[in-house]
C-alpha cells in the first residue's frame, strides 16, 4: 500500500504532530455535541482533565511526566529510553512473562515513550477489564521490577535499534543536527543514547530515574472514554497516590542553535540523498509562536498547500516529500525541515528550500495564502478530536505546554486574529536562509562536504 | 510496500465488531452497524454512522490496483493514483488538495495490488463538495503533458526514498519476486524503475478510461451522517455517471505448483543486524475456504504475534539468540496472500542458528497444533482490537471498504467476530499443517556486508543477490 503523501519516517511525523499539538488546542465549534472537558482532582489531589464518552466500552489515558531524556545522567544518555521498554517487564511480584501474559488476555494497550522533554505513556483498556487492568499500570508505575535477565533482553533490543539507526538516513541526518545545533547541551544527545551508553546503565540507574522523575508535581493526565468523574478519582489515587510530591529534576539551561551557516556531508552509499536543514525557532509563550506556526504551514508545513511542495515536488519533481515544521522544546526551539532528492539533485532541492525561505523571508505570504492557511487549520481543528486516543493526546499535550484548559475555547479566535502584517513581521524574524544547520547523508553531487 | 502495510492490513481486511458491552468469547450477533445498497449505475454506497464528532470520512475504492497492469507496465497504477490530482476542468492542476485544505479537510489516496483508494476527511456540512469533486475526477480528468513528466519524477523519488535507500525494503521485492512465479503480485506496486522510466499520459489514460466508472467503485462514508443524506447526495454526483460495462478486471495469470523452497540472500553495507525473513504463500479472506483465513489470523497471532507468542518466547527470552522474532499474516489480496516469520539475530549468532529456531518452533506447531489457553486469549486480543477499531470513524470506512472491494459483503464483514470466534484448535492445527510449507516459501537473509573501497557509482555498490 502505498500514498500520494508520507512523512518520512516514524520520528518524524510524532515530532510533526507534536508541533501541532503545541497549539492543538480544542475547537470553540459551535456544534451542540461539543465535548465537555471536565478538569478532575481525586481525593487525593490528583489532577486530571476528563471527557466521558460511554458510546463505545472503553477507556483511553494518557500521562507525561515532564523531563524526558533531558534529565538522563551525565555521561548515560539512554536511560528514560530504556525505562520506557522496561515498564512491561515485570512489576510488583509478576515477572516479565507473567505481567506480559496478563496484559495480553486482558487486551490491554500499554506503551510509553521518552522524548527530550518528557517521559509519556498511553494506557487503553475495555470497560469490562478495567478493574485488572488497572491494577497492572499501578504496578508498572510504581513497582517495576528491573529484574537481570529483562534488562539485558532490552538492553539488546536497544542496542540493536541503534544498530539500525546508525545506517538509516533520516536518523542519522537528523541526529547528526541535533549534535551540531545544540552542541554541549543535553538535547545534542540522541534519547536513545549510543551503544556503549547503552551498554553502561544499569536496573539502578533505570530505578533511580523512575524515582527522581515519576511524581506528582511533575504529571499530566487525560482521560477519555466511558468513565465517570468519581470513578475516575478513585483510579488516579490507586495508580498515582503512592508517587512522591516532587520530583527532583535537575535544571536545564535554555539554549538556542547554533548559528549557521553550517554544512555537513555523511557519506553513505545510497541512490538518494538525504538532507535536513534548520535553525533556531520561537518558543511556544513568545506571542509570535502563532503566527510563526501559520507562516509555516504556508511554507513548508501544509503538504500541498505549501510553498515548499509546489517549487519542490509539484513544479520540478525533484522530492517525494518536502516538509518544514516550528518545533517549541521546552528549553528551546526550533524551525526545522527535510527533503530526499536523488544524489544529482539535491544541491538543486536546497538551491531552491533556501530561495523559498529568502522569498518568504523578504516578501511574506500573500494575503490569499494567509486565509487559506487560516480556513486550513480552523476548520481542520475538528479533526484531532474524532477518536477517543485523539483527544487524550490532545488534552495531554495541552496540559503539557501549560496552555490552560480556557486556551481550548481560545486556540481557533487566535489564529483568525492573525494579520498579514503580524505575518510579515514574524517572516523577517523567524527565516534565516543564510544560517541554516544543514545535514546530508548520502553522496551528494557538487556539494563541499563541509561549508 | 507489503512490510509497511501488513499490519494496516491485517486488521482492515475484515470485519467488524460486536455489540459493545458483550461478554468477548460471545460476541453477540454484530448489531449491523452499516447501510448498504447500489446506485442505478452500479456503485456500492455504504454509510456508517457515528455521530460522536461533528466529521466525516469520505472515501472512492476502485477495483483495480497493480495487480491489473499490462506487462511491461508496472507502476501505472499508483502513478495514476498520483496524476488524479492533476486537475478537471473543474479543478486546475494540482488544486484539487488546495480545495479540500481550504474547506478545512484533509485528502490522500492509496495504491494496493487488488485496489485504489482515495479519501478526504472534512467537517460534514462540507461532504457535499467533496462528494462532488471525487465524482467529477472519476471521469473528467484533464492531463498535462509537462505534469505528467513533473510527476513522473516524482514517483521516482519515491521509490528511492521506500525502496533503493532501504536495503531491507529491497529484500522484500527480491523475495516477493521470487515468491510469485506467475501471479502479477510478485512486480511491486510502486513499479521497476526501468519501467517506471517509460510510463507515459497515454498509459495513465489507457487505465483510467478502463477502470474508473462507477460500476467498479465503492463509496464509503463513514461518520456524523445519515444513510438518507448520503444516498440523496449520491444520487446527484455519482449517480449521474453512466456505467462502462468494460471497467472489469481481466483474470490474472495464477500460480504453477511450487516445486522447490527458494532463498534469497542480499548483502549490503547499510544493513544493520542480520535478519532472518520467511514468507509462505497463503489463502487470503478473499480466496480461502470457509474458516480458514479466520484459523490463519488466530495461528499467527500464537506464533509471533508480540512478547507473549512462541517464537518471542523461545528465541529472544530462552534462548537469547534474536533480539527480535515474530510472525504474521496479512489476509488481505484478493487472489492469495502470505504468512511469515522473522527475527534479528543476536551479536556473534548466524542467521543459520535463528532460522533453526524458528523452524523448531514451527514444526512443533504443525505436530502438535496451539492449546486452548493460547486460541483463547489470542481470539480476546482479535475481539478487543476490533472494539478499539470502532473508535475510529476512519478504521471503520476502511474495514468496510476493504472488505467490499475484496469481494465480500457488509454481511461478511460484520460476521467476521462470531466466525473467529467458532474457530477451534483443530482448525488451526490444520492450517498449520496445510500451509507451513517450504515448497511454497521463500527465505531470505539480510546480511551486512564489509564497506567496499570508495566508488563514484552508488548504484553498483557491493550488494548481491542470488536466487537458488
Amino acid at each position: 500500500m502505498i500514498s500520494k503523501t508520507t512523512p518520512a519516517n516514524g520520528m518524524l511525523r510524532a515530532k510533526i504532530a507534536l508541533a501541532v499539538m503545541a497549539i492543538a488546542i480544542f475547537s470553540a465549534t459551535s456544534d451542540a455535541r461539543a465535548m465537555k472537558i471536565q478538569e478532575i482532582t481525586s481525593p487525593g489531589g490528583i489532577k486530571a482533565w476528563l471527557v466521558e464518552e460511554h458510546s463505545v466500552p472503553l477507556m483511553a489515558l494518557r500521562y507525561a511526566f515532564r523531563g524526558g531524556s533531558s534529565q538522563d545522567p551525565e555521561g548515560k544518555p539512554g536511560v528514560a529510553n530504556f525505562l520506557t521498554s522496561m515498564l512491561d517487564e515485570g512489576a510488583g511480584e509478576m515477572r516479565a512473562a507473567e505481567f506480559q501474559s496478563k496484559l495480553d488476555e486482558l487486551a490491554i494497550r500499554m506503551q510509553s515513550s521518552a522524548s527530550r522533554d518528557a517521559f509519556s505513556g498511553s494506557f487503553q483498556t475495555l470497560t469490562v477489564n478495567r478493574e485488572e487492568a488497572v491494577k497492572l499500570l499501578r504496578m508498572a508505575l510504581n513497582e517495576p521490577r528491573f529484574d537481570n535477565d529483562a534488562v539485558e533482553r532490552m538492553r539488546t533490543s536497544i542496542s540493536t535499534g541503534i544498530v539500525f539507526d546508525s545506517k538509516d538516513p533520516d536518523k542519522i541526518a537528523s541526529r547528526e543536527w541535533f549534535r551540531i545545533a545544540f552542541e554541549g547541551h543535553p538535547y545534542a544527545r540522541s534519547v536513545k543514547g549510543s551503544r556503549e551508553s547503552v551498554a553502561a546503565i544499569s536496573g539502578e540507574d533505570l530505578s533511580a530515574f523512575r524515582k527522581r522523575n515519576f511524581a506528582k508535581d511533575n504529571l499530566k493526565i487525560a482521560v477519555v472514554g466511558d468513565i465517570n468523574a468519581k470513578e475516575l478519582g478513585v483510579l488516579l489515587d490507586e495508580v498515582f497516590g503512592a508517587l512522591p510530591e516532587k520530583a527532583d529534576i535537575k535544571e536545564v539551561a535554555q539554549v538556542v542553535p547554533k548559528n549557521g551557516p553550517i554544512r555537513k556531508v555523511i557519506k553513505m552509499d545510497v541512490p538518494q540523498s538525504v538532507a535536513q536543514f534548520g535553525h533556531g525557532g520561537i518558543n511556544r509563550k513568545d506571542k509570535d509562536f502563532i503566527p510563526a506556526y501559520v507562516l509555516n504551514y504556508i511554507l513548508g508545513g501544509g503538504g500541498f498547500s505549501s510553498r515548499l511542495t509546489e517549487e519542490v515536488r509539484e513544479k520540478r519533481g525533484l522530492a517525494y516529500s518536502v516538509y518544514s515544521y516550528v518545533y517549541p522544546y521546552v528549553h528551546a526551539s526550533i524551525y526545522f525541515g527535510g527533503v530526499a532528492t536523488k544524489n544529482e539533485g539535491i544541491a538543486e532541492s536546497l538551491k531552491v528550500i533556501r530561495d523559498e525561505l529568502r522569498r518568504m523571508a523578504e516578501h511574506g505570504p500573500t494575503l490569499e495564502e494567509l486565509v487559506d492557511a487560516q480556513q486550513y487549520l480552523t476548520g481542520s481543528y475538528a479533526l484531532r478530536f474524532d477518536t477517543s486516543t485523539k483527544i487524550a493526546s490532545q488534552l495531554l499535550w495541552i496540559q503539557v505546554e501549560e496552555l490552560g484548559i480556557e486556551y481550548v475555547d481560545k486556540r481557533n479566535g487566535l489564529i483568525d486574529a492573525i494579520t498579514i502584517d503580524d505575518i510579515k513581521r514574524v517572516a523577517k524574524k523567524l527565516l534565516k536562509p543564510d544560517s541554516l544547520i544543514v545535514t546530508i547523508v548520502g553522496r551528494p553531487s557538487n556539494i563541499a562536504d563541509e561549508g | 510496500m507489503h512490510v509497511q502495510s501488513r499490519r494496516f492490513l491485517s486488521h482492515l481486511a475484515i470485519g467488524l465488531l460486536m455489540a459493545a458491552t458483550a461478554n468477548l468469547s460471545q460476541p453477540a450477533a454484530a448489531g449491523n452497524r452499516a447501510f448498504h445498497t447500489k446506485l442505478k449505475n452500479g456503485m456500492d454506497v455504504v454509510v456508517i454512522s457515528d455521530h460522536r464528532a461533528p466529521v466525516v470520512t469520505h472515501m472512492v475504492w476502485y477495483r483495480v490496483g497493480a495487480a491489473d497492469e499490462p506487462k511491461g507496465h508496472s507502476g501505472i497504477a499508483h502513478f495514476l493514483e498520483h496524476l488524479m490530482f492533476k486537475g478537471t476542468d473543474k479543478i486546475a492542476p494540482g488544486a484539487f488538495s488546495k480545495v479540500i485544505a481550504r474547506n478545512g479537510g484533509q485528502d490522500n489516496a492509496f495504491t494496493g495490488q487488488d485496489v485504489t483508494a482515495y479519501f478526504q476527511r472534512v467537517a460534514k456540512d462540507r461532504l457535499p463538495l467533496v462528494m462532488e469533486m471525487e465524482a467529477d475526477r472519476m471521469v473528467n480528468l484533464k492531463l498535462r503533458e509537462k505534469d505528467v513528466l513533473t510527476e513522473r519524477n516524482v514517483i521516482l523519488e519515491e521509490r528511492r526514498s521506500r525502496v533503493d535507500n532501504n536495503p531491507s525494503s529491497i529484500l522484500s521485492e527480491e523475495m516477493m519476486a521470487a515468491l510469485y512465479q506467475g501471479h502479477p503480485y510478485g512486480i511491486p506496486i510502486i513499479g521497476w524503475e526501468h519501467e517506471m522510466a517509460e510510463l507515459n499520459r497515454a498509459d495513465a489514460l489507457t487505465h483510467y478510461g478502463r477502470y474508473y466508472a462507477p460500476n467498479n467503485a465503492i463509496l464509503i462514508v463513514s461518520g456524523d451522517v445519515k444513510p438518507d443524506e448520503v444516498m440523496a447526495l449520491a444520487e446527484k454526483t455519482f449517480g449521474e455517471i453512466p456505467a462502462n460495462d468494460n471497467a472489469v478486471r481481466d483474470p490474472r495469470p495464477g500460480e504453477p505448483p511450487h516445486r522447490a523452497a527458494r532463498r534469497v540472500r542480499l548483502e549490503d553495507p547499510r544493513a544493520g543486524q542480520p535478519t532472518m525473513q520467511r514468507v509462505y504463500l497463503a489463502p487470503s479472506y478473499s480466496s480461502a475456504e470457509a474458516g480458514e483465513a479466520e484459523a490463519l489470523d488466530l495461528l499467527m497471532k500464537v506464533v509471533g504475534g508480540g512478547s507473549t507468542s512462541r517464537l518471542y518466547k523461545d528465541l529472544v527470552v530462552k534462548q537469547k539468540i534474536a533480539s527480535s522474532a515474530g510472525g504474521w499474516y496479512g489476509g488481505s489480496g484478493l487472489d492469495s496472500s502470505r504468512i511469515g516469520v522473522y527475527a534479528v539475530a543476536q551479536d556473534g549468532i548466524s542467521l543459520e542458528q535463528v532460522e533453526k529456531a524458528a523452524d523448531a518452533i514451527i514444526a512443533d506447531v504443525v505436530a502438535n497444533g496451539i492449546t486452548d489457553d493460547e486460541l483463547e486469549r489470542a481470539k480476546k486480543n482479535y475481539l478487543a482490537d476490533y472494539i478499539y477499531g470502532n473508535d475510529s470513524q476512519s478504521t471503520l470506512a476502511r474495514r468496510y471498504g476493504w472488505g467490499l472491494a475484496m469481494g465480500r459483503s457488509v454481511e461478511d464483514v460484520e460476521a467476521w467476530p462470531e466466525r473467529l470466534s467458532k474457530v477451534t484448535a483443530e482448525d488451526v492445527l490444520g492450517v498449520a499443517r496445510k500451509h507451513f510449507d517450504l515448497k511454497r516459501s521463500v527465505t531470505g537473509y539480510l546480511v551486512p556486508a564489509e564497506k567496499k573501497a570508495e566508488r563514484k557509482d552508488p548504484s553498483a555498490q557491493g550488494k548481491t543477490v542470488s536466487k537458488s
